[in-house]
This record gives C-alpha cells, structure tokens and sequence, in this order.
C-alpha cells in the first residue's frame, strides 16, 4: 500500500488523533479532520483513496451531506461509513449513494485495516478498468483527445 | 366486581324486554276478556229477560182463557140450570174438554151458601159469606185466588165470576190445577242450575220452586224489587254464588214469575274460551321469557368475550408500545456508549502499538501493561457486544425479503441444536403441516427466533424433558407452538418475559435480550407471539407469522 492515502473525518478528536497516528505508524498516508468542510476543502488539494467518514456529527455538514459532496467532485475516491448509532437507514442510504460500506462503533483497527484492504483493491480494480477501457476508445479513435483527464 | 356488571346489565336487559313485551300481551289479553265477559253477561241477561216476558205472558193467555171460559158459561147458563148437578156436569165436562185443568166447578148464592159442586170434593152446604174473596168477586165481578190449602189441604187456587140475574148475584167458581200452572212455570227453567217459579206479593211460593222451598212457604226474595214488566237483577246466594233473577209481573199484578240462573252457568263456552285464552297467552308468556332469557345471555356472553379480547388486545398494546420506547432509547443509549469505547478501544490500540517499541519492550513491567490492556479490550468488547445484541434486530429494521419455507427454517435450527439437547436428554418432537406455502420472509431474522425460543425452551427444562414444535396454517396466519414440559413461568415472568434485560438465568448466563430481540423481530414481520403456561406442565409460545405470497419473478 505504497501509495495509500486516507482522510479520516470524525467530529471525537480523541477518537480520531488515535487513529490517525496508528495508521501513520503502520505507513500510511493519513489525513484527520473535524468536520464534512474541513474534509472538502483537504480533498480539494489532495488526493485520498479512502475517505473513513462518521455519519453523526453535530453542527455543519453532517455525514451524508459530506458523502454527497465527496462522490460529486471525486467519484472514484472509496467512502467507508461509521456509525457509532443503530441507524440503518442513514446507513443504507449512505450505501446506496455509494459509500463502499459502514463500520459499527467501537472498531478494532485490524478490521478496518481489512475492509481498507477490500476498498482499495475495489478502487484500484475500478481504476485499471477505466485506463483499460481509455486504452481501448485510444485505439479505436486514435485522433481523440482526452477531456476526462482533468480528474486524475 | 366485574361479573356484577354483567349481572345486572344481564338483570336490567331481562326486565325491560320482558316488561316492554309483556304488557301489551297481558293488557290485551285482560281487555279481551273482561269485554267478553261483559258481552256475554249482556247477552244473558237479555235471553233471561226475554224468557220471563215470554212464559208470563204465556201465563196469562193459561189464566186468561180459563177466565173466558168461565165467563162464557156463566153468562150463557141461568142459575136455574146450573144448580142442576146434572146440567153443571155437562158445563163442567164441556170446560175440561175446551180448556182443561179445571179441578171443580161450583155455583155460590149471593148468600154464600155453595149450592151445586162438581168435583172431587163435597163442598156442597158450605158457606163463604165471611170469607174476604166472596166480598171481593161480589163487589168487583172477578176474583182469582192466591194458591191455598183450603178445606181440602191441597194446594190449589180458584177463579171466580159473579154474575146478575133478575136482580139477584150469582157465582161461579172453578178450582184450577196448580200442576198445569207449574208446569208452564217449569218450562221456562234451564240448566243445572235454573229455577223458575211464581211468587205472590209477600213472596209466598205460588208453584213449588226447584231448589230450597215448597209451594206457601215463604222465598228469601222481595218482590218489591220487581218493577214494571221484565226486571233483572244480580243477587247473592247466602252461599256467595252470584245469581241473576229475572221478573215479570202477570197482568194482574199479583203474581210474579221469577225465573233466576247462576250467570256463570250459561258462561261456560265464555270459561272454556278464557282457558284457552290464558293457556295461550301462558304459553306466549313462557316464549317471551325463556327467549329473552336465552338471547340476553347469548348478548352478555358475547360481549363479555369481546371486553376479554380488547383486556387482552389493550395488554398486548401497551406491550409493543413499551418495547417500541425501549427500542428507541436503547438506539440513543448505544450511541453515547459505543462513542467512548470507540474512544478507549483506539487508545488501548495506540498503547499496544507503543509497547511494540523496543524501549518499552524492555521494560519491566511491559507484561503487566499488555495483559492490563488486553484484559480492558475484552471488556470494551463485552460491552460492545451488549450494545450489539441490544441493537441487534435495529440494525437490521428491515428485513430482507426473500422465499422462506417456515418448515425447512425449523427443520435447520432444531438440527442446530440437536447436540446441546441430546447432552441433555431432551427429546425435541417435531410436528409440520407439509402444506403451509412458501412466504415472503426473512429467513435468518425466523431462524433466530426459533434458535432462541428453542435454547430457551432447553434452559427451561435443564435437563431430560421434551420439547414439542407444531407448525400449523391457521387462517391468513401460520403458527408454531413451541411447548416445553419445564416448570412454567411465574405471574410475574409472564408479564415480563418479552421485557429487555429481563432473564431469570444466573448473572452472565443470559443478556435477557434474546426474546425481547425476537418479540421485535416477529413484530416488524407484522406477526405475534406471545406466551402461557401450559394446564398440565411447562409453557407454550405462540408465533403468529402473516402469510405473505412472494413476488413472483
């Protein structure tokens, strides 16, 4: 996971400086912030495979209006949602907005470290696709220049 | 204290119906009858009326023709002729042949002296010049005796003419048979009961009456009460009977025909009519009762069931609404803790990641640190896990759709526990109806009902014991009954057993969620379940699963 990068956001700094630092320990690219804005305007600078996004968080953007904003600028960046709340319903909206799945509060880190795993190969399957497919529409319409590249 | 209330509700119903039904039925009846009665007695008393008129006037033509004849002769005979005994025997035959009943035949001087008889008696040489009726018949022309014993002590009667002849008075007297009188009397009697007989003006016995008396003796009865032609009146016997007497005056107005009858004798047919009245109205009556009697109770018992069913359904309300509190709250509870564990679990994380480090690895208590985390992390973990259990069936609030056959589902989960109940000698008796359908279902959320209503039936009993599970479709419903032979339930274990964290197993053997868990879980399936004890042994719950027919695809 050379190239791994995470944003966590997460309104409990407690919880999230703990886990930002044992992520950064186990070398991974890791970013914390507060707040749904704070996490928008990171992003808008850096780019992150997985973003791990508290569903409740009081004041401002909460965590489905973060998911909106998220998958709206960067649709291939991997969403894992976390709930410390028997709320499925935000849950399974979230999901059906595209978050890659939800976690239920208190996590042990090695189980987040698999579902980062899947995200990521999830991610990177998604990507190799997209490239492959490029490669291919390059082939067929060798004259066409490419305007989706802005993202990347 | 309730019972009353249907009692009385029962007692209030029985009265009003019967009270609102039965009045018009007897007043009728009552009406019918005393109008009856009246009519009839009307129409008796007419007839009664009608008969005197009738046979007194058939007495008067008797007397009147025998005064005729009398008179005829008397006028066409001259004394001189008559006192010839031979000449007054013709007269005499003649008369009995034209007319009859005459019993004598006298002629009389104006002396008194009785100078020619025909008849059985020898009355001749016989004077009546002091007698009052010799006055009288001299005087008025015509006399007709009251009935008397006279010289012969039989009881007869006479009728007398005077007659003129050359200055001189002459009479002619006949005695008349009382007997004709009577029978022309008796033939207006009627009945049993009837009488008929003629009074004099003191009330003297003129013919011999049927009941109670002789001919002169003396009738309990005064004449002054008859009046004008036809009078009738209701007297009562010394014997309390009610008699109806009716009057009528002969022409002469000496004598009275009295003709009397019990009414109640000519109102038998009116009897007979009131027994069947009463018989049908009794039996009107009876109908009445026993009906509004059966349906009044029919209607309490039915109410009763139906005020039995809404206790229930209210308890059964009350239940849900409780638990759907306790959901909601246990939802809010498990945020507010599962934050602060997600707290202590990460920092235990990052105190474990530090011991890694090797200075601290060096250090001597370093073991101490690690079991110590270790031993919060499983702590944190059992804590989550009750939160978990707790949320259990929330996570999850709408189950997955899918084909379920409630059989197989069963078939599976006692196979689960087929081990745990044989260590314990608990036999599970499995009992399907093959043709309950395939429903619309979750099946891991049916599974996990089955799974804790069995390892709870196997708790109940501990150990050797048996555990019936029946599937039946019942309606738009299936129901599987799951029944253990244990000790039962308390009062108290009834009313709360769907209660979280309610459990009557020792401390950390159960959570005391897992039938809170499935009382949600059926109750989102849009099914019951609910518990009782069994009469004989053990207890017996009741899922009641909607039968809802999957899509087809």
């Amino acid at each position: 996971m050379d190239y791994f990068s995470i944003l966590v956001v997460d309104d409990e700094t407690d919880f999230l400086e703990t886990l930002v630092k044992r992520l950064q320990k186990r070398n991974i690219d890791t970013v914390g912030v507060t707040s749904g804005e704070k996490a928008i305007e990171t992003m808008a600078h850096k780019r992150f495979d997985v973003v791990i996004l508290d569903i409740k968080m009081p004041g401002g953007m909460d965590g489905i209006e973060t998911l909106r904003e998220i998958k709206r600028h960067h649709p291939l960046t991997e969403v894992l949602l976390l709930t410390g709340h028997g709320s499925v319903e935000t849950s399974i909206e979230g999901m059906k907005m595209g978050a890659f799945d939800y976690l239920l509060k208190p996590i042990k880190l090695e189980d987040l470290m698999v579902k980062l795993g899947e995200a990521f190969e999830k991610k990177d399957a998604h990507e190799q696709k997209i490239r492959k497919a490029r490669i291919k529409e390059l082939i067929r319409f060798p004259g066409r220049v490419f305007q989706q590249d802005k993202e990347e | 204290m309730k019972e009353g209330l249907y009692r009385n509700l029962q007692r209030k119903i029985i009265i009003w119906t019967l009270l609102v039904s039965l009045a018009p039925l007897l007043i009728l009846g009552a009406t019918l009858y005393y109008q009856f009665e009246n009519t009839c007695r009307g129409k008796t008393k007419e007839q009664i009326s009608y008969r005197a008129q009738a046979q007194a006037e058939a007495l008067d033509l008797f007397l009147k023709e025998r005064t005729a004849i009398l008179n005829a002769m008397a006028d066409t005979h001259s004394f001189e002729h008559m006192i010839e005994e031979k000449n007054l025997a013709r007269i005499f035959d003649v008369m009995n042949a034209r007319a009859g009943a005459f019993v004598d035949l006298g002629i009389i001087d104006s002396q008194g002296n009785h100078r020619a008889y025909i008849g059985p008696y020898d009355l001749r040489g016989r004077n009546y010049l002091d007698q009052a009726w010799f006055d009288e018949v001299m005087i008025k022309g015509y006399y007709k005796s009251d009935v008397y014993m006279g010289f012969r002590q039989q009881p007869h009667f006479i009728i007398a003419v005077r007659r003129h002849e050359n200055q001189q008075a002459w009479i002619l007297r006949a005695t008349i048979d009382p007997n004709r009188l009577e029978e022309i009397v008796r033939s207006a009697q009627i009945g049993r009961t009837g009488d008929a007989y003629l009074v004099n003006r003191e009330g003297i016995y003129q013919t011999r009456p049927r009941f109670g008396g002789d001919v002169l003796g003396k009738a309990n009865l005064d004449t002054d009460q008859f009046g004008g032609r036809v009078t009738v009146i209701e007297i009562e016997d010394p014997d309390g009977e009610e008699r109806l007497y009716a009057g009528s005056w002969l022409n002469d107005n000496k004598w009275l025909l009295v003709i009397n009858q019990q009414p109640l004798e000519l109102l038998s047919r009116l009897f007979a009519l009131r027994q069947i009245e009463i018989f049908i109205i009794s039996l009107g009556v009876v109908g009445i009762v026993i009906t509004t009697i059966l349906t009044t109770r029919l209607a309490i018992n039915r109410l009763r069931k139906n005020d039995q069913e809404l206790v229930e359904l209210n308890a059964q309300l009350v239940q849900s609404d409780k638990l759907a509190a306790l959901g909601k709250m246990a939802a809010g509870v498990a945020h507010e803790i599962n934050n602060p564990l997600a707290v202590i679990l990460q920092k235990t994380g990052w105190m474990e990641d530090l011991l890694e480090e090797e200075d601290f690895s060096q250090s001597e208590n370093a073991e101490e640190f690690r079991e110590s985390i270790a031993k919060i992390e499983e702590h944190v973990e059992r804590a989550r896990k009750v939160v978990h259990n707790m949320l259990g069936y929330a996570r999850k609030m709408e189950p997955r759709l899918e084909d379920v056959d409630v059989n197989d589902t069963i078939n599976q989960t006692v196979t689960l526990l087929e081990n745990h109940a044989r260590i314990n000698n608990i036999d599970i008796q499995v009992d399907l109806e093959e043709s309950i359908p395939i429903i619309a279902s979750d099946q891991a959320q049916l599974q996990q009902v089955f799974l804790n209503l069995l390892t709870n039936a196997i708790d109940a009993i501990g150990s050797s014991g048996s555990i019936d599970v029946v599937s039946r479709r019942v309606d738009d419903r299936i129901v599987v009954n799951i029944s253990d032979d244990g000790p039962g339930l308390s009062e108290e274990a009834l009313r709360k057993i769907f209660d979280p964290f309610y459990t009557t197993k020792g401390a950390g053997k159960g959570t005391g969620l897992g039938l809170w868990v499935s009382h949600s879980i059926i109750e989102k399936m849009g099914g019951r379940i609910n518990v009782k004890n069994n009469s004989d042994k053990g207890a017996t719950f009741t899922v009641g699963i909607p039968i809802v027919i999957p899509e087809k695809k």
